[in-house]
């Protein structure tokens, strides 16, 4: 198992250093000059001229990759072409939000709808089973500015229950009030990711319950509860923790449009920015960090599924 | 048995059971019809009937379980007293796992490959209260003991991947009678086992049987394994009970057509002389494949050499118009030899030849004229088969991919191919899951002859398939070959089915051929010692066969060892009980050639293997 694990190592490895590649090929071809955007449309040659040599970007397309990558690595992510700043601080301003967001949002969704989901596949066919189904069908086919808006109505027009946007900073708060400061960001996401959870896991849960296996824990007089919690769910690790996993990916980097409704700023904003005032340098670096996040994730959730085989971890 | 026994000894009586499945229209069909008969204590009654005949729909009755789809729609199902049909899941968990318990067809689909062995075992009595933990656990070590398993101490501490087929299958029956059940259900518990892992298996059930003094209803479709195990039998067709009563007059005087057909389907050994005899001057250069000194294997390794090696040393020449049959045991190396001659797996060393010509280890080396004229046909008609796809774009592509028909002609070929496997021609239309397992098999079959190729490689074509609907393809496969001339390579592990049919046989045995020659050479003494082994295995339909089998010395050698190509000596060394130590288990065998085109490979003599 160590070795299949080191191997899905490498192919993560090499997968991040594909993606730099493109990601730093993919913003040279864009339109623009790094000197020109840092130094505006007034710049004189030559100052352009000593601004790109200042800037490395004399240098061969090759040399210029190298050396960002090895500033990646060693921390530095460059310095804003729009605003003159360090990346790192720009991400440093964001990254809470984007991190209370989502770590606060799967504590409450990731369990709630594996339960759901697993409960839903222990009585198939029930009226709890197909609501369930209805409502969450539902939620995946809406769009997520959607539900956000029908949450608003319903909070804080109808109920009249705090602000239509996150307002203030989140900083010494503690766990409750944290939640209630980003009660309707977390409440959206969460139907967004407990939709697709649910449906999958109550999927991969029926998937194992039509097993011979699980025919003869029935014919064997093995109690439902039991045949879900101990025959079927160890079964069905592997497919859970996968898309557990890219639900969680999705929080880091996916969520621009719930930012932007309710106003907080958050790492996924901040990439869109990057895209709109032409910072290159800004994209690069968070388009590595949402790389990384993503081959991060998806090794655990490839750790997890190997974990959960027994041929893998105890072989012949 | 005697027969005057006490009403309260009947363990299951099935009284005008009816069970019917309801189809999407909401129409109900009737599986099982009307069915009576009973289980008295210690005895052992066999419901025989090929697939659809409702055996396994009515051996599931008996612990008040209907597969999804089914119910119970009349008559009753009485085990020790009460009416089980009509009760629910809670009601009926305390009799699964103590009075009645169920054994299924393919332990390694049955055991839970994520729990350990020895926790499945233990299960049922523990959940219900009737024993400890402890006193569960010295029951199946008790158990694993009397059913011959290797390390009794640990084998339950280990997970369902980590022991083999056969010894799977007797932990399954542990599993059954861990808690003591009075009725055991075992359906088809040894169809998918080796011959040699078939007569453990059996013989371990019946002692355990007498020993428990329990009752059991055997399911299967194999009359010569129902007379060693069974007290009375009940033959099913349809869901209707054809005839019913103790084995000797079944087997011996079978009364209604359906039992004799059953009796006949069973092909005995041909005695000696009286399999295929072909042609004695023939011709070596007539071959239509020919395979020499080939090795292959699985995964690279150093050197180019594969890491595993599967295959070593194999020759073998299929004559135009001849079957060769390969037999031998799982994980002997047949299908991976069928691979290399298909150019799935290319070969590590030696040479294959079509028509003379040698053929490109790989396959998409091969022209198409190559590859038209070698075809495969799987074992599993079901996955072989594009579930999406008609039976006509099914045979139709390979008839417009390899003979360019296209349009009419097309169409009137792929009616051709199904009158050529005595199909009717509307099942063109159709979809695979609308065919019987049978029928999907010769589809497969004509899949293969719409490329009118010169040799069908046929990997296991019957194993999956009942008695009569095997022997059935079996005569449209001899059929065929007299038509079109076409040469077969036909790997099975079933001895008979190979030589009812074969030519020529090769036995392999860890990869390596123990002996190859013409059908009844090989089937006659001099025997391989595990050529010997194979033959005393097969089951005869023959009461007391069994106990005869025991005793031999060949079953002696069945309990299977590790089956692995060794680097030194003979593979067979560990089972064999003519080895030489000091001698088989260091040198490997010569070769001896014991008559044209007759060899064995072993270090006895031929005199010694009389």
């Amino acid at each position: 198992m160590t070795s299949l694990i080191l191997k899905r190592i490498g192919i993560g490895m090499i997968t991040a250093l594909a993606v730099s590649i493109i990601i730093f090929f993919g913003t040279k071809i864009l339109p623009g000059d790094a000197a020109q955007i840092r130094l505006g449309q007034e710049a004189t040659e030559a100052n352009m001229a000593a601004m790109r040599e200042r800037m490395g970007l004399d240098k061969s397309y090759v040399m210029q990759y190298v050396t960002w990558l090895g500033n990646f690595l060693s921390g530095n992510l460059g310095i804003s072409l729009a605003s003159d700043v360090p990346i790192t601080d720009l991400i440093a301003d964001r990254y809470q939000n984007t991190v209370y967001v989502s770590v606060l949002t799967s504590i409450v969704a990731v369990p709630v709808s594996l339960a759901l989901g697993i409960l839903a596949a222990m009585f198939p066919g029930s009226y709890y089973d197909r609501i369930l189904t209805l409502v969450s069908v539902t939620l995946v086919a809406a769009p997520e500015f959607f539900t956000a808006t029908l949450l608003v109505l319903l909070f804080v027009f109808a109920l009249d229950l705090g602000n239509a946007v996150v307002v203030g900073s989140p900083d010494g708060k503690g766990l409750f009030s944290m939640y209630a400061h980003f009660a309707l960001p977390i409440a959206t996401l969460s139907f967004v990711i407990a939709s697709q959870l649910i449906r999958m896991s109550r999927a991969a849960v029926l998937n194992v319950m039509s097993s011979p296996y699980i025919e003869m824990a029935i014919l064997k007089g093995v109690p439902r509860r039991r045949i879900i919690l101990r025959h079927a769910l160890l079964n069905a690790i592997g497919p859970i923790v996968n898309v557990v996993a890219l639900n969680l990916a999705y929080l880091v980097t996916g969520v621009v449009v719930v930012e932007v409704y309710f106003g907080y700023p958050g790492l996924a904003t901040l990439i869109v920015q990057g895209v709109q005032t032409r910072d290159f340098v800004l994209v690069q670096g968070l388009g590595m960090i949402f790389c990384l996040t993503y081959v991060i994730l998806m090794l655990a959730a490839d750790v997890a599924s190997f974990a959960s085989n027994p041929r893998l971890r105890h072989p012949k | 048995m005697p027969k005057d026994t006490q009403a309260n000894d009947v363990i299951f009586e099935a009284k005008d059971l009816v069970i019917s499945a309801e189809s999407e229209d909401g129409s109900e069909l009737q599986i099982v019809k009307s069915v009576n008969f009973q289980v008295k204590r210690g005895e052992v009654v066999a419901l025989i009937g090929e697939s659809g005949s409702g055996k396994t729909t009515i051996s599931l009755s008996a612990l008040g379980y209907c597969k999804p789809g089914l119910k119970f729609a009349g008559g009753q199902a009485i085990l020790l007293g009460e009416d089980v049909t009509g009760k629910t899941t809670d009601e009926l968990r305390p009799a699964r796992g103590e009075n009645v318990a169920y054994l299924a067809q393919s332990a390694a689909a049955t055991f839970n490959p994520s729990i350990r062995i020895n926790e499945q075992v233990t299960e049922a009595p523990v959940l219900h209260g009737t024993k400890t933990q402890a006193e569960a656990n010295a029951k199946a070590l008790e158990l694993y003991k009397a059913l011959e398993l290797p390390d009794p101490e640990n084998i339950g501490s280990r997970y369902p991947h980590q022991v083999s087929g056969g010894q799977l299958q007797r932990l399954m029956a542990a599993m059954a009678l861990c808690g003591d059940p009075d009725l055991l259900v075992l359906d088809e518990p040894t169809t998918a086992l080796d011959v040699t892992t078939q007569i453990e298996v059996l013989k371990a059930f019946k002692s355990v049987i007498q020993d428990q003094g329990a009752a059991a209803i055997y399911v299967t479709h194999d009359l010569a394994v129902v007379a060693q195990i069974a007290d009375h039998i009940v033959v099913l067709y349809n869901g209707e009970v054809k005839e019913a009563g103790p084995v000797d007059t079944i087997i011996n005087a079978p009364a209604h057509p359906y039992t004799k057909r059953l009796m006949a389907a069973i092909r005995p050994l041909p005695e000696a002389g009286q399999g295929e005899i072909s042609s004695d001057e023939h011709l070596r250069d007539d071959a239509a494949l020919e395979v020499s000194n080939i090795d292959a294997g699985y995964g690279t390794g150093s050197g180019g050499k594969p890491n595993v090696m599967v295959l070593r040393d194999i020759n073998v020449a299929i004559e135009r118009g001849k079957t060769v049959g390969i037999i031998g045991e799982s994980g002997c190396g047949k299908s991976t030899l069928a691979r290399v001659m298909a150019g799935l797996l290319p070969a590590c060393d030696g040479e294959i030849r079509l028509d003379g010509q040698v053929l490109h280890p790989q396959l998409e080396k091969r022209t198409r004229e190559q590859l038209r004229k070698v075809q495969f046909v799987y074992q599993m008609a079901e996955t072989a088969l594009n579930p999406h796809q008609r039976i006509r774009d099914i045979l139709g592509r390979p008839v417009e991919f390899y003979r360019g028909l296209k349009g009419a002609k097309k169409r009137a070929r792929v009616e051709e191919l199904l009158r050529l496997v005595e199909l009717p021609t509307q099942f063109a239309d159709r979809f695979p899951h609308e065919l019987s397992g049978g029928q999907k098999q010769r589809v497969n079959l004509a899949r293969a002859l719409a490329a009118e190729p010169e040799v069908v490689l046929c990997d296991e074509v019957t194993s999956a398939l009942d008695t009569i609907v095997g022997a059935n393809v079996i005569d449209l496969l001899t059929r065929l070959q007299k038509e079109t001339g076409v040469s077969f390579v036909f790997i099975s592990h079933d001895l008979s089915t190979v030589a009812s049919f074969a030519d020529e046989i090769v036995v392999l045995y860890a990869g390596r051929v123990a002996e190859q020659g013409e059908t009844d050479k090989v089937l006659t003494p001099p025997f391989h010692p595990y050529t010997r082994l194979l033959v005393s295995s097969v089951p005869e339909p023959r009461i007391g066969w069994l106990e005869g089998a025991i005793q031999s010395q060949e079953a002696q050698a069945g309990i299977a060892g590790a089956v692995e190509l060794t680097d030194v000596g003979c593979p067979f060394f560990a089972r064999c009980p003519q080895s030489v130590a000091g001698k088989c288990d260091l040198v490997a065998p010569p070769r001896m050639r014991v008559g044209t085109g007759h060899t064995i490979e072993c270090h006895l003599e031929p005199g010694a293997l009389m």
